[in-house]
C-alpha cells in the first residue's frame, strides 16, 4: 500500500504544512492510484494534467505562507457537479458530449480553499438509483468482497464512486449528492463516513438537478473528522440558489471529539422493520451501548408516518425530476437524434439519450402531474410530507439527535435487485426520511456482517446542527473503532 | 386506478420519450407495481394538513433587478449539437 493514499485527509493536510511532502507528489501518489484502479469503473473522467498544475500551484501557495484550509488536497468530484471545461454527464448519454462554461458553486469552493480535483466520479444516471447499475457508463464495482468470493458487489447509489474511490483509497475525500440516502447508503456499503446537511446549506447552483427540494451535496470521507472539513467548506450562502440558507457557517471540525455527556438521543422503533438482518439489529444496540457510555441519555421515540416517506417520495422525486429533466431537449446542449418534426427530435432524443430508470421516473412524474391525478396523487404526498416532517419536530421535543441503521443490508451482488424497482427502493427506508424533512443526517461505518462486509450507523439531527451529529458520530467512530479496509484485488 | 397501455402512450407523448410499441405493456405493468404499492398513501389521515412545498422557510429572496450573467452567446451556445454565429439551430417549426 503506498503510505501516502492511505492518509486521512487531516493527516495528509498535516503532512503537508510540516514539509513531510508536497501536493505534487501526493497528487501524484493519487493519479497511480486511479489509473491502477480502473476495474472499479469509479472514475467517468481522470484530469491528471489539471490535477497536477492544481498540485503545483497549491505547493507555491504554500510556499508563500497563503495556504487555504483544503490547500493540496486530492479530491474525486461526483459528476453531477458542473465543472468549468471539463466534461459532466450526470452518467447520462443525453449529456454524453456537454462540457460546461461554468462551475458549481459547490466546487468552486473547494478550489477557493485550495484543493486539488483528480477527476470525475460514476454515479446512478442523473443520481436515480441505489447500485450504481443505472449509470449509462457500467457500475461501479465495491472495492470490498465478500470473505471468499469473487462476486462483484454494488458499492450503492448514487454516489457510488464517490464512496468507491474513498474507501479503494483513490482520493482523500469526495464530493457527492443526496436525494434519498445517496450519500449515505453508499458510504454505509463501503466503510465511508458520509454526511447530508440540512436543506439549503450547500448551494445547488451548477448541480445537475433531479429533485431540487429534496437535492442536497454533502462530502464522502475516510473519517468524521474528514467529512467535517470538506463539509465546512462546501457549505456557505449563495444567491444564485434561491434556497441556499443565509447562516453562518460554522466549523464543523470543532465538534468532533466534543463530550456527548447528558446528550438526549433517540431511538424511533418504526425504524425496527421486517426482515431486517440480525447483524444490522446487533449493530444498531451495539451503538446505543457505545452512546450510553459516553454519557448520553437514551429514549425511545416515535415516528409513526415513517413507512409512508418511501411511497411519499415516489411521487415527490419522480414528480420533481419530469419537471426538471424537460430541459433536455436536444436543442441548446447534449444529445439531439433526428426525427421527422420537432416532437419527433424531442422524442427521439429523449428515448435514445435517457437509461430506462431516468425514463420509468419521467413517466410517473408525468402521470401524477398530469390532469385529474394531481390532486390524488402529488397534493396527497405533499401532505404526508408534512406529516412526515411534523413526527420529527414532535421528537426534537424529547431528545437532540436519533440513532438509526443506515441501510437494511449490507452490499448486496450486481444484479440482485435489478429487476424489482421496489426492492431497489427499500434501499432508502432509513435515509429518504430526512430528506423530506430537510434534515442533516450521517452515516458512519461501526461494523462488519458475518461475510465481513462494513455495515454503517445513521444520526439525524436536527435542522441546522450538524455540529451535534459531528459530536455523536465523533463518539461512536471512537467507541466502534472501525479500522478495517477492502482487501485490494484490483 | 389501474395504468392501462393507453395511459401510458399518453404519458409518454406527455412526457415527449418515444417508446416502442413492443415496451408498453411490460412498462404499464411495471408502472401499475409501483403506483398499487404507492396507493397505501390513502391511509393516512392527511385532512387539513397543509401541502409542504419546500423545507426552507417561506419567501423567496429578492434581489436588484440587474444583468448577473450573460451577453456571452459563444459560450452560451458552445454545447449546442447545432448552432451558427452564436444563435442556437433548431428544426423548422412554422411550415
Amino acid at each position: 500500500m503506498n503510505a501516502l493514499t492511505s492518509l486521512t485527509l487531516k493527516a495528509a493536510l498535516d503532512g503537508l504544512e510540516a514539509g513531510d511532502f508536497t501536493s505534487v507528489e501526493l497528487t501524484r501518489a493519487h493519479i497511480e492510484a486511479v489509473e491502477a484502479a480502473r476495474p472499479l469503473n469509479a472514475f467517468l473522467l481522470e484530469t491528471p494534467d489539471q490535477a497536477l498544475a492544481m498540485a503545483a500551484a497549491s505547493d507555491a501557495r504554500r510556499a508563500l505562507g497563503a495556504a487555504g484550509p483544503l490547500d493540496g488536497a486530492p479530491l474525486g468530484i461526483k459528476d453531477l457537479f458542473c465543472t468549468h471545461g471539463v466534461r459532466t454527464t450526470a452518467a447520462s448519454k443525453i449529456l454524453e458530449p456537454f462540457v460546461p462554461q461554468y462551475e458549481s458553486t459547490v466546487t468552486s469552493q473547494l478550489w477557493r480553499d485550495g484543493a486539488v480535483m483528480l477527476g470525475k466520479l460514476n454515479l446512478d444516471e442523473f443520481a436515480m438509483g441505489s447500485s450504481n447499475e443505472t449509470s449509462a457508463y457500467g457500475p461501479v464495482i465495491n472495492p470490498w468482497r465478500k470473505g471468499g468470493s469473487n462476486q462483484a458487489l454494488t458499492p450503492g447509489g448514487s454516489s457510488g464512486g464517490s464512496a468507491t474511490a474513498v474507501a479503494a483509497d483513490l482520493c482523500l475525500g469526495a464530493t457527492a449528492t443526496d436525494t434519498g440516502g445517496s450519500i449515505r447508503q453508499p458510504a454505509a456499503f463501503t466503510g465511508t463516513v458520509g454526511i447530508k446537511p440540512t436543506y439549503g446549506r450547500c448551494s445547488r447552483w451548477g448541480v445537475v438537478a433531479f429533485a431540487s427540494s429534496l437535492d442536497q451535496a454533502g462530502p464522502i470521507a475516510k473519517t468524521v473528522e474528514d467529512a467535517a472539513l470538506l463539509l465546512t467548506s462546501m457549505c456557505g450562502h449563495d444567491p444564485k440558489d434561491s434556497t441556499s440558507l443565509d447562516v453562518p457557517v460554522p466549523d464543523f471540525a470543532a465538534f468532533v471529539g466534543k463530550s456527548v455527556k447528558g446528550l438526549r438521543i433517540g431511538i424511533p422503533k418504526e425504524y425496527r422493520v421486517d426482515n431486517m438482518p440480525a447483524e444490522i439489529e446487533k449493530l444498531w444496540a451495539d451503538g446505543i451501548a457505545w452512546l450510553k457510555e459516553a454519557g448520553c441519555e437514551i429514549v425511545e421515540v416515535s415516528l409513526p408516518h415513517t413507512k409512508y416517506a418511501l411511497p411519499a417520495y415516489y411521487i415527490v422525486a419522480p414528480a420533481e425530476a419530469s419537471s426538471n429533466l424537460a430541459r433536455y431537449d436536444g436543442m441548446r446542449y447534449g444529445l439531439r437524434a433526428e426525427g421527422a418534426n420537432l416532437t419527433e427530435v424531442y422524442e427521439n432524443t429523449r428515448a435514445a439519450g435517457f437509461g430506462d430508470e431516468v425514463k420509468r421516473r419521467i413517466l410517473i412524474g408525468t402521470y401524477v402531474l398530469s390532469a385529474g391525478y394531481y390532486d390524488a396523487y402529488y397534493l396527497k404526498a405533499l401532505k404526508v410530507r408534512r406529516r412526515i416532517a411534523e413526527d420529527f419536530d414532535r421528537a426534537w421535543e424529547k431528545c437532540d439527535a436519533l440513532l438509526t441503521p443506515t441501510a437494511p443490508s449490507a452490499a448486496f451482488g450486481l444484479g440482485e435487485n435489478s429487476n424489482d424497482p421496489i426492492a431497489m427502493y427499500l434501499n432508502d427506508v432509513f435515509t429518504v426520511t430526512t430528506n423530506l424533512a430537510g434534515l442533516p443526517g450521517l452515516s458512519l461505518p461501526a461494523g462488519l456482517d458475518a461475510n465481513g462486509l462494513p455495515l454503517g450507523l445513521q444520526i439525524i439531527g436536527k435542522p441546522l446542527d450538524e455540529g451535534t451529529v459531528f459530536s455523536v458520530a465523533g463518539a461512536l467512530e471512537k467507541a466502534a473503532g472501525f479500522k478495517a479496509k477492502a482487501t485490494k484485488w484490483w | 386506478m389501474a395504468i392501462d397501455a393507453a395511459t401510458v402512450r399518453k404519458v409518454a407523448r406527455l412526457a415527449r420519450i418515444a417508446e416502442p410499441e413492443e415496451r408498453i405493456e411490460a412498462l404499464a405493468q411495471e408502472l401499475n407495481g409501483i403506483m398499487t404499492w404507492i396507493e397505501q398513501l390513502a391511509e393516512v389521515d392527511t385532512d387539513g394538513v397543509e401541502p409542504m412545498t419546500s423545507v426552507v422557510g417561506a419567501g423567496a429572496p429578492l434581489r436588484e433587478d440587474v444583468v448577473t450573467m450573460g451577453g456571452d452567446a459563444v459560450a452560451i451556445t458552445l454545447n449546442a449539437p447545432k448552432s451558427t454565429g452564436g444563435f442556437f439551430v433548431v428544426p423548422k417549426v412554422v411550415e
